[in-house]
């Protein structure tokens, strides 16, 4: 399994991810530089990914929407902040609010920063997404593109929402 | 629900029944803070704010610790986990990305090992 080692800061509301992949760092860089390889790894079963444009430049936008199996769209964007090519690039994730990808200012904004570091003709990954608090989360989880939720909503979640 | 259930959720709904104290858990499910600085941010009397304390904490929403003189209050360990939770459902997302992208990277090995020009079907 390429993913080594998995973090949850409860109090920082960040999760770190790292992976190895048994290809070169250009071969991963690839994947984000390309949006039809991104397409395929983007989202969940289920839930195809259609990037409509993509930028990976600082500045840079991608608007993107998921398709559920019901035909509903969840419309979404990347706020491109830096690139650092192929090692690193960061952005802020968002939702928009239709084809427009008009930012939805309901919704939360979560800070992604995605690393890649070389070895020998293998790479090493960390993904670190963090949420501005748990309602945030929250949020992002109530969209329903997560699969197989495990999670069970705390009626205190509940009741602080109303 | 059992009788205990009852006096729970009485007691979780009484606490939550008053903006000022959803407000307080709200900023102690974020993180720790002493009461005396939860205090500067109302309106109030410090006895006062102490007191919407002292009805959460009976709740089970919070939980208070002493250092040196100061009262550190933080959200329950209920809602942390529940913080926990969905960390980990975003992590199933993730590692389901991670697991596609290795699989991406293993058909580019079969086609460079491929005898046959062309590529696969995907």
């Amino acid at each position: 399994m390429p993913v080594t080692d998995v973090q949850h800061d409860l109090d920082a509301l960040t999760l770190t991810i790292t992976a190895d992949f048994a290809a070169p760092v250009e071969r991963v860089w690839e994947v984000y530089a390309d949006p039809r390889q991104l397409e395929r790894v983007w989202g969940p079963p289920g839930y195809p990914a259609t990037f409509v444009d993509h930028d990976l430049t600082p500045g840079g936008r991608m608007n993107y929407y998921m398709t559920s199996p019901e035909g509903e769209k969840y419309y979404a964007y990347w706020d491109v902040t830096g690139v650092d090519e192929p090692e690193r690039f960061t952005f802020r994730d968002g939702f928009a609010l239709d084809e427009t990808f008009t930012p939805n200012p309901d919704m939360p904004v979560s800070s992604q920063v995605y690393d890649f570091a070389a070895g020998d003709g293998t790479t090493r990954a960390t993904f670190v997404a963090t949420y501005a608090s748990a309602e945030a989360l929250q949020q992002v989880l109530d969209m329903g593109v997560v699969e197989g939720s495990t999670l069970a909503i705390n009626q205190i979640d509940e009741l602080l929402a109303s | 629900m059992t009788e205990q259930d009852e006096d729970r959720a009485d007691a979780w709904f009484h606490a939550l029944s008053d903006r000022t104290r959803r407000d307080i858990l709200r900023r102690v499910l974020a993180g720790e803070h002493s009461v005396s600085a939860l205090a500067r941010s109302y309106d109030m009397s410090f006895a006062a704010v102490q007191k919407h304390v002292a009805v959460l904490e009976k709740a089970g929403l919070l939980t208070k610790r002493r250092q040196g003189r100061e009262a550190l209050a933080s959200g329950d360990v209920e809602a942390v986990r529940s913080v926990g939770a969905m960390l980990t459902d975003l992590e199933a997302l993730w590692r389901g990305r991670i697991s596609r992208m290795d699989e991406l990277f293993a058909a580019d090995t079969q086609h460079t090992t491929d005898t046959t020009p062309t590529h696969g079907t995907d």
